[in-house]
């Protein structure tokens, strides 16, 4: 019987020989991420089993990017213990202060995640690296300190839900549109337990930023992984970058998938998440009047070269709305001297926008533009549950960065082509 | 294993945003976490909570992060077990992988009530509304899992053993 990318890549990391979905399996793990939110109760942990024990230093990749440069005391105490630590084991892949990129936007560009390979990581967003036809997925840090002390992982064997995305892309829309429109039409739960494998015309034609930007995205429908198959692009992308072998995989024509979904890209116009989940969406004809305080650009969604070059493009010459904080957020120290090197940066600031480091910042709320009471931002992040960016009484929508772009200039939530 | 508490009840797609806020991720005690657990959803939660109380929601209870704050939390605020329609995958994993029993049932989410008195048989998967007298079993847990929580969760699991 024909297999799916997902079970070619669980059976190379597996030595249970048959294997279908609902089975638990052994995995072997290519890559064990965490970062400085969840590498610190993996390391108390691994101190606590008192195996001290590392499968494989080189596997282990920790990122300080969620509270850096260190917020407070507390964050500050937890990044020590996670430096210590990488100190004390000679963890190979430590990124830290002026290397710190946010972890998904980070990767990629080392490097450290290849096509084919089977990845965990100690955030849910670790499935962004589904886009270069890995199997990659989120779990606790339980899970990441088992997998550093014995390179594996337990993983209940998925079965596959397939999209294929057809037609040619509307003005202004790109991987952030089609992920929302595809979790607005499935909803939040519409994926749990599945894997997502995202396929098509459309996808083909989408560069690797577009396509990282909608595997991001998978665990908004709570589903396991969001996989697109690797194609020369990929290989483009990865052949640089790569420091040891890779293996791309398709799936059989003979497959077997839960469900089939076709979409055509015609009718897909840009589109909105409204509070308080990713499900919400509408497309821009239908927002009506949303009058906003802040724009974030950024994030492991949509923090890369590609997307603050959208973002430029539509602020070049043109002036932030008075009163509204437009705040962007280059996710890597690369990203952030290409944006300088083509003049990114300095339209940013003459148009008003506040230029961050690389991290994760406000996406979760923890610093560098956090919402007060009642107010409303628009961000081309990838959540807008309740107080996500701050204060329980205010609001997150979601976008790509055009519309954010575009948003910042008006002052409500608006069209790109209202400004262009 | 045999829990009982009163209830507190919750609706869909409770993510971890609502469980702990990000806010407050800057430390993973368990003692500073349980003072926050739950508030964005229920502001009284963290001091109504008692030790044995039961948590029932409705679907994807859990989904949003990765972040084990969620369920460190659920536990350090007393709570014995969680019971909802389905689970989000990383929270599912999460909790048997630290030990915090949670069960799958639609009827049992769908049927009780604030405040009632609920004892679930762990072992069973059995569910007993004390207050109405209703009962309801809960999908039954892999083998592998049920290894897990015996061995009181993944690391001890591992200990015992030297493998996943
Ligand atoms: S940018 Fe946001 S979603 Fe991405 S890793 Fe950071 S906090 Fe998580």
């Amino acid at each position: 019987m024909g297999m799916t990318i997902a079970e070619k890549i669980l059976h190379a990391h597996t030595d249970t020989p048959e294997f279908k979905p609902g089975d638990i399996i052994r995995v072997n793990v290519d890559v064990a991420l965490a970062n400085d939110i969840t590498a610190p109760i993996a390391i108390q942990a691994f101190n606590k089993s008192g195996l001290n024990r590392i499968a494989d230093r080189n596997k282990v990749v920790f990122v300080l990017d969620h509270f850096t440069p260190n917020k407070d005391i507390a964050s500050a105490n937890q990044c020590k213990m996670v430096r210590d630590f990488a100190r004390e084991h000679g963890i190979t892949n430590f990124f830290d202060g002026g290397d710190v990129g946010v972890e998904h936007a980070l990767l990629p560009e080392k490097g450290l995640v290849l096509p084919g390979d089977f990845i965990i990581g100690a955030d849910s967003h670790t499935c962004t690296y589904g886009a270069m036809g890995a199997f990659a997925t989120g779990v606790g840090s339980t899970d990441l300190a088992a997998a550093i002390m014995t390179g594996q992982a337990w993983m209940k064997v998925p079965s596959t839900m397939k999209f294929t995305f057809k037609g040619e892309l509307q003005p202004w829309v790109g991987g952030k549109d089609l992920i929302l429109y595809l979790i607005g039409d499935i909803g939040v739960d519409g994926g749990l337990y599945h894997v997502l494998e995202i396929d098509g015309p459309t996808i083909s034609s989408l560069d690797l930023s577009n396509r990282l930007t909608m595997s991001n995205m998978a665990i908004e429908a709570g589903a396991k992984a969001g996989i697109i198959p690797a194609d020369s692009k990929t290989e483009d992308y990865v052949r640089p970058r790569a420091k040891r072998q890779y293996t791309t995989y398709k799936s059989d024509p003979d497959a077997q998938y839960v469900s089939l979904k076709e979409y055509n890209c015609g009718n897909i116009e840009p589109q909105v998440a409204f509070p308080h989940l990713p499900e919400n969406t509408r497309g821009i004809s239908d927002v009506g009047e949303v009058l906003i305080d802040q724009v974030v650009i950024g994030s492991c969604t949509n923090g890369r070269i590609e997307d603050l070059r959208i973002a430029a493009n539509i602020l070049n010459g043109k002036k932030v709305a008075r009163g509204l904080r437009c705040i962007v957020l280059p996710a890597t120290p690369e990203i952030f001297i290409n944006a300088e090197d083509e003049g990114l940066i300095k339209i940013f600031l003459e148009s008003g926008a506040i230029i961050g480091p690389p991290t994760c910042g406000p996406c979760l709320g923890g610093h560098m533009g956090i919402l007060a009471q009642g107010e409303k931002a628009l961000a081309t992040t990838n959540r807008n549950f309740v107080g996500r960016m701050g204060d329980t009484k205010s609001e997150v929508y979601l976008s790509g960065p055009a519309v954010a772009a575009a948003s910042a200039v008006t002052g409500k939530i608006s069209s790109p082509q209202e400004v262009m | 294993m045999i829990f009982k508490g009163k209830t507190f009840l919750f609706g869909d797609d409770i993510d971890t945003d609502a469980i702990i806020p990000a806010r407050y991720l800057n430390t993973s005690d368990p003692d500073e976490l349980k003072k926050h657990c739950m508030e964005d959803a229920d502001p009284q939660f963290p001091s109504r909570v008692e030790n044995g109380d039961v948590i029932v929601a409705g679907k994807n209870f859990g989904c949003g992060s990765s972040r084990e704050h969620a369920p460190i939390a659920i536990k350090a605020s007393g709570v014995s077990c969680v019971i909802a329609s389905s689970f989000a995958r990383i929270f599912f994993r999460n909790s048997f992988n630290m030990g915090l029993p949670i069960f799958e049932s639609d009827q049992a989410s769908a049927e009780i009530l604030e405040g009632d008195v609920v004892e679930v048989d762990a072992s069973s998967g059995m569910i007993r509304d004390i207050t109405t007298g209703k009962s309801y079993t809960a999908k039954p847990i892999p083998s592998f899992m049920q290894d897990l929580i015996a061995d009181g969760g993944l690391i001890e699991h591992i200990r015992k053993t030297g493998k996943i």
